[in-house]
């Protein structure tokens, strides 16, 4: 193993490492305290004997608010966080417990490494069992005996914890500079030889006390805390040195100034003997060069011991000075720099606050309207894409700078287009962008998160943007690229339909010989389908963008002439490679012909079956829920997913990258989710319905609609294909339902909610206001909103509708990890991909007079935030994806279906394991 | 014999591949899992595989002598999850101590048969000491950060026993390894530690394995890498190193920096690869063989082999490419700071 040797001036086999024996702490993050490192802060708030804020916070249970002053003391510069829970009104070990592991899950405080501050030590290791990093446990000492002594620093090592010793022994507390020295020492001795410590893991706190306090004794404890000290570090140098500063100006509470100037003061000396950290008010520190110099010469006098006076002079000045608390002030600063840099600065910090002032000064100063957009403000968005693009920005901190950005250039439209007008008067000029991109999700979908980021975020790299909106048809949409001869266009989708439409606008480019590149974006696209199905029918470019910060290279390529042409070829070459190798891995899946894969049911006893009868038969209608009560079940994890921003939640909050964005995003949507609550921005409306239903043939299920005379509805459900192990089934919905063979009553039912009732005003109001961010936030909250609605229908009907599962407990958690009895499968995913089946939904449940959705020619759900499906009741009901289907499936169910195979097809299509 | 710190200062020591990817391969069902003495178990434990230690001892056997025989110096226990905590999941908390000793004894058996037959290449034992499936420094709870559904005494309990169980069956080192939890492993070190001090004998070698989980650099419970190496540097380990999550391309920065810092010897034992669409790993014995003999010449290894995907062909491979390289050498310790 390594050598140890006495002297760096060994030879050294050259490229061997040293490794210096430096104190290493870490919390998330490293702190190695070399010779060169400067003094280190440690935050002294978190403090219940130090700080009444504090305690009072820990002691009302306030833990969030606590760990805002934790949170405090690392902005102020705090390196390390002393964290002290002893007060006779506390369980101090739970205490601490508490408050260290919410600190765990706050990765802006917890990257700094903590020190354990207590005079119990159980509440020490209490604290030792929550830090994952390398903490300092504050203090052991000599005070209870060398056997006590020893017991506690052998369970810090165990730990891997670093101590600091207090310059204590068994008759009492140092307090002169020998006995501070001969304490430590001793201390040391002990450690080393007999716990084993390594000397660097030791900090002496060799006991900072109170001076001017009018006792001629105590006139002299700095002097020997300082020469103290020096001896010390000359004694054993691997050691450091701490205390806790503020004790020094104790009879001068109440008066900051005093205090501060003492601390800086007492600080300068001692760290030139050699103190290298020091708990402190890190956010009350000042220069020691700053203090007014008065002071300073008064406060190094009683410091220093040098005048008899000394401590009179002090309280003489004190009492000239009004105690004045520092506030803590919003930075302003950047409000004194030359117009560009404030423009710059709103632009980088996404601040709106002053916009349109400045807007207004810029224009001014500028010949023309348009050169502030071309000079300041496309100078501002650089550095939000060149901060973007190297990932050093995330995606809010963009849509928040594209709303400056809209905001200074609706102040400046006015002028431009009078100066347009004027120059069109005059010689007929026209203005030519960077280029024109169309964006339009295709028809039959509704969905537009995406395709609005990539809108903003193009908008803000200079380009034109013509948003087309949703549900626009091919037609449309050449007609206007014709017209606005656009450069680029870009399709959106989410539901598997567009994929095919996406497709048949690809042909019509073709057919009516367009020549720009298309881009395909959107959840449910994907490289390979882009390759494999839209490709080959486009000659002139497809380009599948994976998300919003990509669209702005590839943009950036299709639209350079020098690279457009390389850009297309390579792309071109890849997608040709895609395409192969999708083809040619497609055999390796075997496939049962329909009649054996429907051997294989789920569940094929029925004999011990007994369908709980649904407490309610019949629709119910919703209007109005209360948006409150829905909140309450909302999964967050999407909601990231559509800013881009990918993670666990609530992991993602403290994610090292994206956590800050994350947590700052996640704010705002809270804030904008309490302002939907209370104001009732959106309307919620739902409808259920719990009918008899049995299987009445492999894959069909009957069931009896609830409309007079319509009699039976029959649902038809595909079957799995795919060659199972020997054992597993084939599934299909239908298997959940008893046969009516079997002769048991069964029952199954249908839902639809939606929370996107009243949004189109509050949609337009943000347009109005340029406010893409409130409106993309608007949109994904109204789609978490109406998931939440359906996970609290769905608990709803299994235990007080239906009634199946009375006796559920579960929490959000379990809801989101579908831990319960019981599916709510949607036509279109899954387990049931044909979207056909969800007119016979809506039709059940006379969805749109009682909710308000409609459904588009493709079978989308409009307001884009609504769910359907239907429920199943089986304990062994699960969710399934259905995989690929044969050619005998379709046509079984192009028959059921009433359906030419060619129709089936069309329907089908994303699930076909053949080629048509 | 040579003892494991010469043999790891002469040439860099090879460590096995995946376990879990061997056993995979005998298909083994519900009833091979249970065995004679399980057959009549109230619940299912096809999947436990550190189970296999007693109803299918033979498997685990050949599977180590494969490795063995692949040209490892360092075979790994099956006992990933032999903790009461982990086994809890199959209602099998009793057996804990058990399958400690009798995978402890398997490998010892193989490992030993091996030093006879090339006595000049000693074969060791380490015991595998693994994560656990619940953990100290993160919430199971979205709503309450605060809560932990274990306790740090629970945790050096259950790790107790294992490490009981593992020195009692006889291995040569512990194995503390894809740790993505600092705070899990240092309960580990501290029942590690306790437990020599009990029965009053000298430590066993201690090496310590963290996960890096992605392109973050952290592991999952937040730590960079310099963070948790400082945080369990007490266990003054024979090597700390990475394994798991990350193939050996996206491990490279990592160890390069980790190469750097240890004071002690630096293990590398990477995936074979990152995982394809289908969650199998495809990375061919002769690519990862490549990146570690690169690993090998930059002079950042002293231990290597493979995880998660990694079979004896790897092993083979990789144990023949860094044949001839010179292991890192080790860093000096100084007693000054400047």
């Amino acid at each position: 193993m390594s050598e140890t040797i006495t002297s760096a001036d060994t030879l050294q086999t050259p490229g061997t490492k040293v490794i210096k024996p430096y104190l290493r702490l870490s919390g998330l993050e490293p702190l190695v305290v070399r010779p060169e490192t400067n003094f280190i802060n440690i935050g002294e708030r978190t403090n219940v004997t130090g700080s009444k804020k504090f305690a009072r916070l820990i002691r009302e249970g306030l833990y969030e608010e606590a760990l805002s002053v934790a949170r405090q003391q690392v902005e102020n510069g705090a390196q390390v966080l002393d964290v002290n829970m002893d007060d006779a009104l506390l369980d101090g070990e739970k205490a601490m417990t508490t408050f260290l592991n919410l600190l765990a899950s706050e990765p802006d405080i917890s990257r700094i490494p903590v020190m354990i501050d207590s005079s119990k030590f159980s509440i020490i290791e209490a604290g030792l069992k929550c830090l994952q990093g390398k903490c300092i446990v504050n203090s052991i000492s000599l005070k209870e005996g060398e056997a006590k002594f020893i017991e506690q620093a052998q369970i810090c090592k165990a730990f891997g914890a670093a101590v600091v010793v207090m310059a204590f022994d068994e008759h009492g507390q140092a307090d002169t500079e020998e006995k501070k020295v001969s304490f430590c020492h001793r201390s040391y001795k002990i450690l080393t030889e007999k716990v084993g410590f390594d000397p660097q893991d030791i900090i002496f706190d060799p006991n900072i006390f109170a001076i001017a306090t009018g006792i001629e004794e105590h006139n002299n404890y700095a002097v020997d805390f300082i020469n103290a000290t020096r001896r010390i570090k000359e004694l054993m140098p691997l050691t450091s040195v701490s205390g806790g500063v503020s004790n020094i100006s104790f009879s001068f509470r109440g008066n900051d100034v005093v205090r501060e100037a003492m601390h800086s003061a007492f600080l300068f000396h001692a760290i030139k003997a050699g103190m290298n950290m020091g708990i402190v008010n890190a956010g009350m520190l000042q220069i020691y060069d700053e203090i007014e110099p008065e002071l300073r010469e008064l406060c190094d006098d009683a410091i220093l011991n040098r005048r008899e006076d000394a401590t009179e002079r002090l309280i003489a000045f004190a009492e000239t000075v009004k105690s004045k608390g520092k506030v803590i002030e919003k930075d302003e600063t950047w409000r004194q720099g030359t117009v560009e840099d404030r423009l710059s600065h709103a632009l980088v910090n996404g601040i709106t606050d002053y916009i349109e002032a400045d807007t207004e000064e810029a224009r001014q100063k500028y010949p023309r309207p348009l050169d502030v957009i071309e000079g300041p403000l496309m100078a501002g968005m650089n550095i939000v894409g060149d901060l973007f693009g190297s990932g050093k920005m995330f995606l809010p901190q963009v849509v928040k700078s594209a709303r400056v950005m809209k905001k200074s250039v609706a102040v400046l439209t006015p002028f431009i287009e009078a100066e347009k007008q004027k120059l069109v008067e005059l010689n007929g000029g026209v203005v030519k962008s960077a280029g024109k991109i169309l964006l339009a999700t295709v028809k039959g979908d509704v969905h537009d998160i995406g395709k609005n980021i990539v809108g903003v975020v193009l908008g803000c790299n200079g380009y034109d943007i013509i948003d087309m909106g949703v549900m626009v048809p091919a037609e449309k949409i050449l007609q206007t690229a014709r017209q606005e001869q656009v450069d680029i266009i870009g399709l959106s989708g989410l539901i598997t339909p567009s994929l095919d439409e996406m497709v048949n606008v690809a042909r019509e480019m073709k057919r009516q010989h367009f020549e720009v590149p298309l881009i395909i974006g959107g959840a449910t696209t994907s490289r390979t389908h882009t390759a494999v199905k839209i490709a080959p029918e486009y000659e002139h470019g497809v380009i599948h963008v994976l998300d919003a910060s990509r669209s702005v290279t590839v943009t950036g390529s299709l639209l350079n002439k020098a690279l457009k042409k390389t850009f297309l070829d390579d792309v071109k070459i890849e997608y040709q490679k895609l395409n192969e190798n999708f083809r040619n891995k497609k055999p390796v899946k075997q496939y049962l012909p329909i009649a054996e894969a429907r051997q294989h049911k789920a569940i094929t006893d029925w004999s011990n079956y007994k369908p709980v009868v649904p407490k309610k038969l019949g629709v119910q209608v919703f209007q109005n829920y209360d948006l409150a009560e829905i909140a309450e079940f909302i999964d967050w994890q999407p909601f990231f997913i559509s800013w881009e921003l990918h993670g666990k939640f609530p992991q993602i909050l403290t994610d090292e990258i994206v956590g800050k964005e994350a947590s700052r995003l996640f704010e705002d949507a809270k804030a904008m989710l309490k302002r939907i609550v209370e104001e009732k921005w959106l309307t919620a409306n739902g409808v259920i319905g719990l009918f008899p239903a049995n299987r009445s043939a492999d894959d069909t299920i009957s069931v009896l609609s609830p409309k007079p005379g319509a009699g039976t509805v029959h649902l038809e459900c595909l079957r799995q294909q795919i060659k199972k192990a020997p054992g597993q089934p084939n599934l299909s919905l239908a298997d959940f339902i008893a046969p009516a063979e079997a002769g048991i009553q069964d029952y199954m039912g249908a839902f639809a909610v939606t929370t996107g009732g009243d949004i189109e005003k509050w949609l337009e109001k943000f347009k109005a206001d340029h406010d893409d961010y409130s409106s993309i936030m608007l949109k994904a909250l109204a789609d978490r909103l109406v998931e939440a609605f359906a996970e609290l229908m769905h608990k709803r009907v299994r235990q007080e509708f239906w009634g199946y599962a009375t006796d559920e407990q579960l929490d959000n958690d379990a809801l989101i990890r579908e831990e319960y009895s019981g599916i709510r499968p949607a036509p279109g995913y899954p387990a049931c991909p044909e979207h056909t089946e969800k007119y016979k939904l809506f039709d059940m449940l006379d969805a749109t007079a009682n909710t308000g959705i409609i459904l588009t020619e493709s079978l989308a759900m409009y307001p884009a935030s609504s769910v359907s499906g239907w429920y199943f009741a089986h304990p062994e009901a699960k969710y399934f994806g259905l995989g690929k289907i044969e050619k005998d499936q379709v046509e079984d169910y192009a028959a059921r279906k009433g359906w030419t195979i060619e129709e089936a097809e069309k329907w089908l299509r994303p699930v076909l394991e053949y080629d048509m | 014999m040579k003892s494991l710190s010469q043999c790891a200062a002469e040439r860099i020591l090879i460590i096995d591949g995946a376990m879990g990817t061997m056993i995979q391969r005998y298909k083994l069902e519900e009833a091979d899992y249970r065995g004679e003495r399980f057959k009549d178990y109230h619940l299912d434990v096809k999947g436990n595989n550190d189970l296999l230690c007693l109803t299918q001892p033979h498997i685990i056997e050949a599977i180590h002598k494969e490795y063995l025989e692949a040209g490892a110096d360092i075979i790994e226990t099956n006992t990933f999850s032999s903790t009461f905590i982990a086994m809890a999941d199959y209602d099998m908390q009793s057996l804990a101590y058990e399958l400690n000793v009798a995978a402890a004894r398997i490998a010892r058996k193989a490992a030993d048969e091996y030093t006879a037959k090339t006595p000049d290449k000693p074969r060791f034992v380490a015991g595998a000491i693994g994560p656990l499936n619940k953990t100290l420094s993160l919430s199971p709870d979205v709503n309450n950060p605060g809560f932990r559904s274990v306790t740090f005494d629970e945790v050096v309990n259950a790790y107790y026993e294992q490490v009981k169980g593992l020195h009692e069956g006889g291995v040569d080192i512990l194995l503390i390894e894809t740790i993505f939890d600092t705070l899990n492993s240092k309960a580990a070190i501290f029942a590690a530690k306790k437990y020599f001090r009990d029965i009053a004998q000298p430590e066993l070698p201690v090496m310590i394995s963290g996960t890096i989980t992605d392109a973050s650099g952290r592991t999952l419970s937040g730590q960079t890498l310099e963070a948790f190496y400082i945080s369990v540097m007490h266990a003054k380990p024979f090597s700390v190193g990475l394994n798991c999550a990350l193939g050996g391309e996206q491990m490279r920065p990592y160890i390069s920096e980790l190469s750097q810092i240890a004071a002690c010897n630096v293990s590398c034992y990477p995936n074979a690869g990152l995982p394809n669409a289908f969650g199998e790993y495809d990375e061919t014995p002769d690519h990862t063989a490549h990146i570690i003999e690169d690993f090998a010449r930059e002079g950042f290894v002293n231990i290597v082999g493979g995880c998660c995907g990694t079979t004896p062909d790897h092993i083979r491979h990789i144990a023949e490419h860094v044949k001839t390289l010179p292991p890192r050498p080790l860093p000096v310790k100084v007693e000054e700071l400047a």
